[in-house]
């Protein structure tokens, strides 16, 4: 990793060690204070715990210009971002991806080719709905290893920060601690309850939760539309389409929703928050990011609205090219960051533990 | 802001915040004029992590009880009775409400942090510290319409009889005044003028570190004065304690203190002992190791602990230096490498049994046949490697200041000052008149500035 960033980061939580006033916080503080010499998997440990609230920027009294020159929040981006970059696998896609906005657009129309050449290519005769364009057989063809391919790095990513904090061997009870500070992203409140400072420099609010909040909870509605879906197909014999109060439609229409709402506002709140207090040069590949998976849901909301019109193909394509450039730069982009964090989180509940 | 304000508030931190915002709510049009930057704001009060609270029962993030008489025999414990009763009082018994008040205006508690347990019951501290506290002052004042002027530097008021008729100011390079029905002055102490703390204390004060804002330099303390205005507290006495040595001159805050005294031995330049290092536990030594230090030659210190030690107290913000031999570090830190030497040997020959050592209790593990002796936590520095901090005076306020009535009103000569009234570190000496009880600062400044806000509007409505 570069030696840099975990010197400054390092440089930084020494001062903090010394100071403490931010430990009310969030969960970087007690885990920073039970340190006192930073190690490089210590650091970065405590880059994956920071959700970037910048709490602790705003209350910093070391602030530059003073000589100290405290930005913790920057200092720990640029070692998380750093850390996903170097842990993925294969490690070029890291690089190509975390930080590239053009590499991703590029990505997904990428995506949108293959699925419109696929749709002619393999075009079929039989099927009804969509599988009249893509025939089901093919949609399994391209998704499944889209599917399996991210799930691998992903494991291979997770097992290198693992090796990297020192993690011990994972306990159930480590995991429903980690999820549960997930589940309502606690962290996320600032440890007061009155939420974080983005877009208004020291003002409190919950707008980044929310939007979060939104965008995850959309994400795994989708998801389990799609995982819903699956079942019936194979388990229950019912392919698709499925009418409108059906789980699938039901679950992807409010996944959908939520997806392009959450990442609207999220966009709207980072391009009016301060760059400097997040990893600068990842933040070209972070809106993009989220505008692609906001687009994921606006254009499966399009199609369930034109499904049955001669924009359906069109939109098919569409759709499922953006899904697929979404699953495989999942590991790659900001995407990442919830698994990682749900590592660091349970390697915090371990800490706490063993402390 | 076009036309005059009807108050002005000299000062941006606790004191001037907390007067303001009470105005403001009673309707007045108030001015902050805070000489500092918009980025360095707040004084000494972005500096704080605590005020100190009475309550009756659990209170906020305050557990138990603390009352008012058990308040005030800390207090008079620390200022050996220099102090005005019926002041501590007042700031003593209004503290209580303070805490939602300030809670009602944005500020949010904390439990007390790790490493002060001992305050858990008696000091209530700011999520985030007070530099959290002052953002949330200003947010809270500017809603309510309060103006900020930043970089505008208060020179002089002008004094008409009992009444102060003009404010002069510097903004943007430009010569400005103002005619207020009202002024609060909340512009904190002087210790950052070095020239004058050197002309009180004496030339060796030069080499003081200023621990807080660079720009509380007593300018309109001075100025009033001056003028007459009755004034209180020792014009030579500054409250100080012993810091990193490599703290920078001003605004280095809480991080550059030092907890490692009582595990080590301290030495002067010349590497010669002073003073018994394991006297008490060291938050209550802190303030004394700042006067011992300025009394050494060119007011500097030596700490020299070993490797048994290191991880005994708060980590420092700047590593210690580090050495395999007593002999290197001596050189590495400037000292005669032969005095000191004899002294660690003198200090080892002259420890004892220490089976009983205990690094948190006073646990009598004490030399014998030295002068200074070391009357607790004395074990030999024999373990390599040999770790020292230098250790400097870093002041933290001074004690001269306006004296103010139970209103935060000034006075001149038997009169009092009908539109001049004082809040925070400018009038505390009023109540503290030596020592320093930790969190006080912040209740002082909260309690008179609430009392010179609301009096400061009553007198312009
Ligand atoms: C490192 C440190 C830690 C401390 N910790 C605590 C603690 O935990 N609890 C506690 O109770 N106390 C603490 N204190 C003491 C505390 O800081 C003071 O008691 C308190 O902040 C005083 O508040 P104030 O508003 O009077 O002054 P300040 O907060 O210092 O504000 C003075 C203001 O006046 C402005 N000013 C000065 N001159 C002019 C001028 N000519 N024109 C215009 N503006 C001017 C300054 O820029 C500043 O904004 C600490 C002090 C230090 C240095
Ligand atoms: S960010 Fe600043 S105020 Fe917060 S703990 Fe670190 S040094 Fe202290
Ligand atoms: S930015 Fe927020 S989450 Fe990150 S260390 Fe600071 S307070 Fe904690």
């Amino acid at each position: 990793m570069q030696t840099d960033f975990l010197q400054e980061a390092r440089r930084q939580a020494e001062i903090c060690n010394a100071c403490r006033y931010c430990e009310g916080y969030c969960s970087v503080f007690p885990a920073l204070q039970a340190e006192r010499a930073f190690s490089d998997g210590d650091l970065t440990q405590l880059a994956n715990l920071c959700h970037n609230c910048r709490g602790c920027y705003y209350a910093c009294q070391y602030t530059a210009p003073h000589e100290f020159a405290l930005n913790l929040p920057q200092a720990l981006a640029d070692v998380r971002q750093d850390s996903w970059e170097e842990f993925a696998f294969p490690r070029a896609a890291g690089k190509a991806f975390q930080k590239n906005g053009f590499a991703i657009v590029l990505a997904t129309v990428l995506g949108f080719a293959l699925l419109f050449w696929a749709a002619r290519a393999l075009a079929t005769t039989g099927g009804e709905g969509f599988y009249a364009v893509l025939s089901h057989n093919a949609m399994v063809a391209i998704f499944l290893p889209a599917f399996l391919f991210p799930l691998l790095s992903i494991a291979i990513g997770l097992r290198r920060y693992w090796q990297t904090v020192g993690g011990a061997p994972v306990r159930l009870s480590h995991l429903s601690g980690a999820i549960s500070s997930a589940a309502n992203m606690r962290n996320l409140k600032g440890g007061h309850g009155d939420g974080c400072n983005f877009e208004d420099e020291d003002r409190f609010t919950h707008a980044r939760r929310y939007a979060h909040q939104a965008i995850m909870y959309g994400f795994l509605l989708c998801f389990a539309s799609t995982s819903v879906a699956t079942l019936m197909h194979y388990l229950l014999d019912m392919p698709a389409p499925y009418g409108l109060f059906s789980a699938p439609k039901v679950l992807g229409l409010s996944g959908g929703t939520l997806l392009v709402l959450g990442c609207g506002k999220m966009i709207w709140l980072k391009l009016r928050a301060d760059t400097s207090l997040g990893a600068t040069n990842a933040f070209g590949g972070e809106i993009t990011f989220t505008g692609l998976l906001g687009f994921v849901g606006l254009s499966g909301l399009l199609l369930y609205a034109g499904g049955n019109s001669g924009w359906m193909p069109a939109l098919l394509a569409i759709h499922l090219g953006a899904v697929l450039a979404f699953f495989l730069l999942t590991p790659f982009t900001k995407m990442a960051h919830g698994f990682y964090r749900m590592a660091a989180l349970v390697r915090d509940v371990q800490r706490r533990e063993a402390g | 802001m076009t036309d005059t304000p009807d108050i002005v508030v000299i000062g941006g931190g606790n004191a001037a915040l907390c007067a303001a915002i009470t105005a403001a709510e009673k309707g007045a049009r108030v001015l902050i004029l805070e000489t500092a930057p918009k980025p360095y704001r707040g004084g000494n009060s972005r500096h704080t992590r605590n005020f100190r609270c009475m309550h009756h029962g659990p209170l906020g993030p305050l557990v138990e009880s603390y009352t008012e008489d058990e308040y005030l025999a800390d207090l008079m414990k620390v200022t050996g009775g220099k102090t005005d009763e019926q002041l501590a009082r007042l700031a003593i018994r209004t503290s209580e409400e303070c805490l939602p008040w300030m809670e009602e205006h944005g500020v949010r508690f904390q439990p007390s942090l790790s490493g002060t347990l001992s305050l858990a019951r008696t000091n209530a501290f700011f999520r985030g510290g007070g530099k959290s506290l002052v953002n949330a002052y200003y947010r809270t004042a500017e809603q309510l319409g309060v103006d900020v002027l930043y970089e505008a530097a208060v020179t002089h008021l002008e004094l008409d009889g009992d009444r102060v008729a003009r404010v002069d100011y510097t903004h943007e390079g430009k010569a400005k005044s103002l005619s207020p029905k009202s002024v609060v002055v909340a512009s904190g102490g002087f210790q950052a003028d070095t020239d004058w703390l050197a002309r009180a204390w004496g030339p060796a004060a030069k080499n003081f570190l200023i621990r807080g804002t660079p720009y509380n330099r007593g300018v309109v303390l001075a100025d009033l004065l001056d003028q007459g205005i009755a004034q209180v507290g020792d014009p030579t006495q500054c409250h100080a304690v012993a810091i990193d040595g490599r703290a920078p001159k001003f605004d280095g805050g809480i991080v550059t203190r030092l907890d490692c005294v009582p595990f080590s031995i301290v030495v002067n330049k010349d590497a010669q002992r002073f003073y018994d290092e394991g006297e008490d536990v060291w938050p209550k030594r802190y303030a004394i190791w700042g006067r011992l230090v300025a009394a050494q030659p060119d007011q500097v210190g030596y700490v020299i602990i070993d490797a048994k030690s290191l991880n005994l107290f708060m980590p420092s913000v700047f590593p210690p230096i580090k050495a395999d031999t007593l002999a290197e570090l001596a050189k590495k830190m400037g000292l005669p490498a032969d005095a000191l030497d004899k002294t660690v040997a003198e200090f080892n020959a002259a420890c004892g049994e220490q089976s009983g050592f205990h690094p948190t209790e006073l646990d009598g593990v004490a030399t014998s046949g030295i002068t200074p002796p070391k009357t607790n936590w004395a074990r030999p520095i024999t373990e390599p490697p040999f770790y020292g901090y230098s250790l400097r005076t870093g002041v933290t306020f001074t004690y001269l200041g306006l004296k103010v009535d139970e209103n935060a009103q000034c006075s001149i000569g038997d009169r009092l000052v009908s539109n001049l009234w004082a809040a925070g570190e400018t009038m505390a000496g009023s109540i503290l008149g030596q020592g320093y009880l930790a969190g006080f600062g912040m209740t002082i400044g909260t309690v008179f500035g609430r009392i010179a806000g609301k009096e400061a509007a009553t007198h312009a409505n």
